[in-house]
C-alpha cells in the first residue's frame, strides 16, 4: 500500500491543515476565521486523493473529495457569511479568554496528539504518519473554539472544526469501511441547523419574539 | 417485522406532516403509539428473526429498553391528546410529526446491533427532539434548543470519532473489519486494545453527553426546564434510556477485548460525580422542571454505576432504567399539569397543589417517593440490588457514598416537594379548563400504577430478561 501522490505533497496538506488550526484561533474577525475555515474544509477534501490506494473504487474516492469540497469549503462556510449579514452580526469575535492564552493552549493540544498519536500503534499499515496528530489536533482545536468563544458563530465554526477533525480521521478507515465514512457527513446536517439557528436567534431577539406570527405586521 | 416497527411511526409521522387537519393529528399520534405498544408486546412471546442483514435484531437489553420506551411513549400520546387540547392556538404539525420521529428512531437505537447504524438513529433523536423543545417559541425555548443542540451535537461528534477508534482496533490481523456488535464481540481478542481503550473515553462522553451525565449535562436542566412536561417524561425515560443502552452495548465490546475492567472503572467515577453534582443542584432548587432534571442526572448516574459495579448490580441496573423511565413519567407528567395550573413553576410560587389538583398534586408526592426508592415503589428493589452489588463487590466506600448520597437527595428533594404540595392554594385558583381532567391525569395514575405494581410482585419472566441482559457486561 503505496500512496499514489508523493508523500512529501500530502505531507504539506497535514501541516497546513494544523497551521490553519492555529490561524482560526488567532482571528479576531468573525469573517476572517469563517473564511479560514473554508480554507481549511478546501484543503482536506484533497486528503481522499492524496491518500487514495489502489484499493479504492476511484469514483469513490473523487465523490468524497468533490462532496467535502462543495460542502466543507463552500456551502457551509457560504451559509455562515449569509447569516452574519442576514443577522447583521458584529464582526468581533468576542473570546472569554484572549487570543494569546487560546493559543497557547491550542499549540499544547498540537504537541498532546502528536505525543497521544505516537503513544497509540495503529493496527493497519499506515496510510501517513501525519493523519492522526492532524485530526486529534483539529478537534482539540474545535472543541477550544466552542468552549472559549461567546459568540454562536463562533461556537459554530468550532463544531465544523470537530467535524473536519473527525472526517481526517475517518479517513483511515475508507478502506474497509467507507460507509462509515460517509455517515460523517450527516454532522453536516447538524451545522447547517445550527446556521438557521443563528438566524433565528438574531430575529428573536430584534422582536423580543421568535413567533412568526407576529412578524405579520409588515405586509401589504 | 422488526423493520415495520421502525418504519411505523416513521410513516405515520410522514402522514401527520401532510395532514391538513390539526384536530385529526393527534389521533395519528396515538394511533403510531399503539400500534407500535402492540408490536413491542408481541416481541415477548414471539422473538423476531434480525432484520436488514443482522444490523436490526432484538435481544434481551434492547427488549427491555424498548418496552420502555414504548410504554412511557403510549401513555404521553394519551396525555398529548388532552395537552394539545389546551394549547389549540398553537400548530401542532411539526409536534405530532417530530414525536413520531423520535419514536422511530429510539426503536431504531434499542434493536441496532451495528455501531454506525446506532451512532446515526441517535443523531436522528437529537435533531427530532430539537423542535419539541422549542414547541413554546419564546426567547427561553429557543435558548434551551441552541444549548441542546449544541452541546450534544459536540458529544454526537465525539461518539463518531470514537467509534472509528472502534472500527479500527477491529481492523488488525486477523480482526473482523466490522462494526457489528456479535461479531466485534466474538472477535474480542483480536481487537487492537489501545484503541479499545481510547474508543471507550470518547463514547463515554459522547453517549454520556446524550444521557446527561455529569459533566456532560449542561444542556439538561434549559432543556426539561422550558419544554413541555410530556417531553421531559420522553426525554428522562426514552432518550437517555436509549442512550444509555449506546453505552451499555460499548461496555459489551470492551469486556469482549478485555477491557471490562477500565470501563467499568470509569463508569463508577462518572456514576458517583454525577449523583454528586445532582445533590449539589437539588439543595435549594428553586424550579420546579430544574429540580426533576437533576434528578435525571442523579439515575443516570445511578444507571452508570450499576453497570459499572458489575454482578448483581448489572441486573439491578436494567431494571432501574425500567423504573426510572416510568416514575420520571408520573413527576414530568405531574409537573406538566402543575405547571399549566398555576402558570409557574416557580417553587415559590407553587402552594397546595393537592388541594388544587387533587389528582396531580397527591401523584406528584406519590412520584417523588417512588424516584426516591421509598418502598413498596420498584425503584426501591432496583437501587437496593445495586447497593447489594456494592456490598457483594467489598465496595464499602462506594455504597456508603452512594447510600449518603441518596439519602442527601431525598431531604433535599422532599423539602420542595412537600412545599408544592402542601398548604392552601390561596387564591381562586385556575380556569376550569386547566384543572386535572381524565386526559391529563390518568396517563400519570397509570404510571405510577405500574410502578406500584413493579415494586410489590416481579414477573419471573421480567427476572429472567433481567439477568440476560445483564450477562455480557456482568464482569
Amino acid at each position: 500500500m503505496t500512496p499514489a501522490a508523493p508523500s512529501a505533497w500530502t505531507g504539506f496538506i497535514f501541516v497546513g491543515v494544523v497551521v490553519l488550526d492555529l490561524l482560526v484561533l488567532a482571528s479576531s474577525r468573525l469573517r476572517g476565521a469563517i473564511r479560514t475555515v473554508a480554507l481549511q474544509g478546501a484543503v482536506l477534501s484533497t486528503l481522499p486523493l492524496a491518500l487514495a490506494t489502489g484499493e479504492h473504487q476511484v469514483l469513490h474516492v473523487v465523490a468524497l473529495a468533490a462532496g467535502a469540497l462543495v460542502v466543507k469549503g463552500l456551502v457551509i462556510p457560504g451559509m455562515m457569511l449569509w447569516a452574519m449579514r442576514e443577522a447583521a452580526i458584529r464582526r468581533e469575535a468576542e473570546p472569554i479568554v484572549g487570543f494569546v492564552a487560546s493559543l497557547v493552549l491550542g499549540a499544547v493540544g498540537v504537541v498532546a496528539a502528536f505525543t497521544f498519536a505516537g503513544t497509540l500503534p495503529l493496527p493497519i499499515p499506515e496510510r501517513h504518519p501525519l493523519l492522526v496528530p492532524t485530526a486529534l489536533a483539529t478537534v482539540w482545536t474545535g472543541l477550544l473554539l466552542v468552549v472559549t468563544r461567546r459568540k454562536a458563530v463562533a461556537q459554530v465554526l468550532g463544531f465544523l472544526m470537530v467535524e473536519n477533525g473527525v472526517f481526517v480521521f475517518g479517513l483511515l478507515l475508507s478502506d474497509f469501511m467507507p460507509v462509515m465514512v460517509e455517515a460523517g457527513v450527516l454532522l453536516d446536517l447538524l451545522a447547517a441547523t445550527f446556521v438557521m439557528g443563528i438566524v433565528m436567534f438574531h430575529i428573536n431577539r430584534e422582536f423580543a419574539s421568535l413567533d412568526t406570527r407576529r412578524l405579520t405586521s409588515l405586509r401589504d | 417485522m422488526l423493520l415495520a416497527l421502525v418504519l411505523a411511526p416513521a410513516l405515520l409521522a410522514a402522514l401527520a406532516f401532510a395532514l391538513p387537519w390539526a384536530q385529526v393529528r393527534p389521533r395519528v399520534l396515538l394511533a403510531g403509539a399503539a400500534v407500535h405498544a402492540g408490536g413491542v408486546a408481541a416481541l415477548w412471546p414471539w422473538p423476531s428473526s434480525p432484520a436488514l442483514g443482522g444490523w436490526l435484531a432484538v435481544d434481551p437489553a434492547g427488549l427491555l429498553a424498548l418496552s420502555t420506551v414504548s410504554a412511557v411513549f403510549l401513555v404521553c400520546a394519551v396525555y398529548v391528546q388532552g395537552y394539545l387540547a389546551t394549547h389549540p392556538e398553537r400548530d401542532n404539525r411539526v409536534f405530532v410529526g417530530s414525536l413520531l420521529v423520535l419514536l422511530a428512531a429510539m426503536t431504531a437505537v434499542a434493536l441496532a446491533q451495528h455501531l454506525g447504524l446506532l451512532w446515526v438513529v441517535i443523531e436522528v433523536t437529537t435533531l427530532a427532539t430539537a423542535p419539541l423543545i422549542y414547541f413554546r417559541h419564546d426567547a427561553r425555548s429557543l435558548e434551551a434548543t441552541w444549548k441542546y443542540l449544541m452541546v450534544c451535537s459536540l458529544g454526537i461528534a465525539l461518539a463518531l470519532l470514537g467509534t472509528f477508534f472502534l472500527a479500527l482496533s477491529s481492523a488488525g490481523p486477523g480482526g473482523p473489519r466490522t462494526l457489528l456488535l456479535p461479531e466485534l464481540s466474538a472477535a474480542g481478542a483480536t481487537l487492537s486494545r489501545p484503541w479499545v481503550r481510547a474508543a471507550f473515553v470518547f463514547l463515554l462522553a459522547g453517549y454520556g453527553t446524550k444521557m446527561g451525565l455529569a459533566p456532560f449535562h449542561a444542556w439538561k436542566p434549559d432543556a426539561y426546564g422550558e419544554a413541555p412536561g410530556v417531553l421531559g417524561a420522553l426525554l428522562s425515560g426514552g432518550v437517555t434510556n436509549i442512550a444509555f443502552l449506546a453505552l451499555v452495548r460499548v461496555v459489551t465490546v470492551c469486556q469482549a477485548a478485555g477491557e471490562g475492567g477500565f470501563a467499568r472503572a470509569g463508569l463508577v467515577g462518572i456514576g458517583l460525580l454525577s449523583m454528586v453534582v445532582a445533590a449539589v443542584f437539588i439543595v435549594g432548587q428553586r424550579d420546579l422542571k430544574r429540580l426533576l432534571a437533576y434528578s435525571s442526572v442523579e439515575h443516570m448516574g445511578i444507571l452508570a454505576l450499576g453497570v459499572g459495579l458489575g454482578g448483581a448490580a448489572s441486573a439491578g441496573a436494567f431494571f432501574h432504567m425500567v423504573n426510572n423511565g416510568l416514575a420520571k413519567g408520573v413527576l414530568f407528567l405531574t409537573a406538566g399539569n402543575i405547571h399549566r395550573a398555576y402558570g409557574s413553576k416557580q417553587v415559590d410560587e407553587l402552594r397546595g397543589a393537592a388541594r388544587l389538583l387533587p389528582l396531580s398534586g397527591p401523584l406528584f408526592l406519590a412520584g417523588f417517593l417512588a424516584i426516591t426508592g421509598s418502598p413498596p415503589f420498584a425503584p426501591f428493589l432496583s437501587e437496593f440490588a445495586i447497593l447489594r452489588g456494592a456490598l457483594d463487590g467489598g465496595r464499602t466506600g462506594v455504597a456508603a457514598l452512594y447510600l449518603v448520597l441518596l439519602a442527601a437527595i431525598f431531604v433535599a428533594m422532599g423539602s420542595t416537594v412537600l412545599r408544592v404540595v402542601q398548604g392552601d392554594p390561596g387564591e381562586p385558583g385556575p380556569a376550569p379548563e386547566l384543572r386535572d381532567v381524565a386526559l391529563t391525569a390518568g396517563p400519570p395514575l397509570a404510571l405510577l400504577l405500574a410502578v406500584l405494581a413493579l415494586g410489590l410482585w416481579v414477573p419471573g419472566v421480567l427476572t429472567r430478561l433481567l439477568d440476560a441482559a445483564a450477562a455480557p457486561v456482568r464482569g
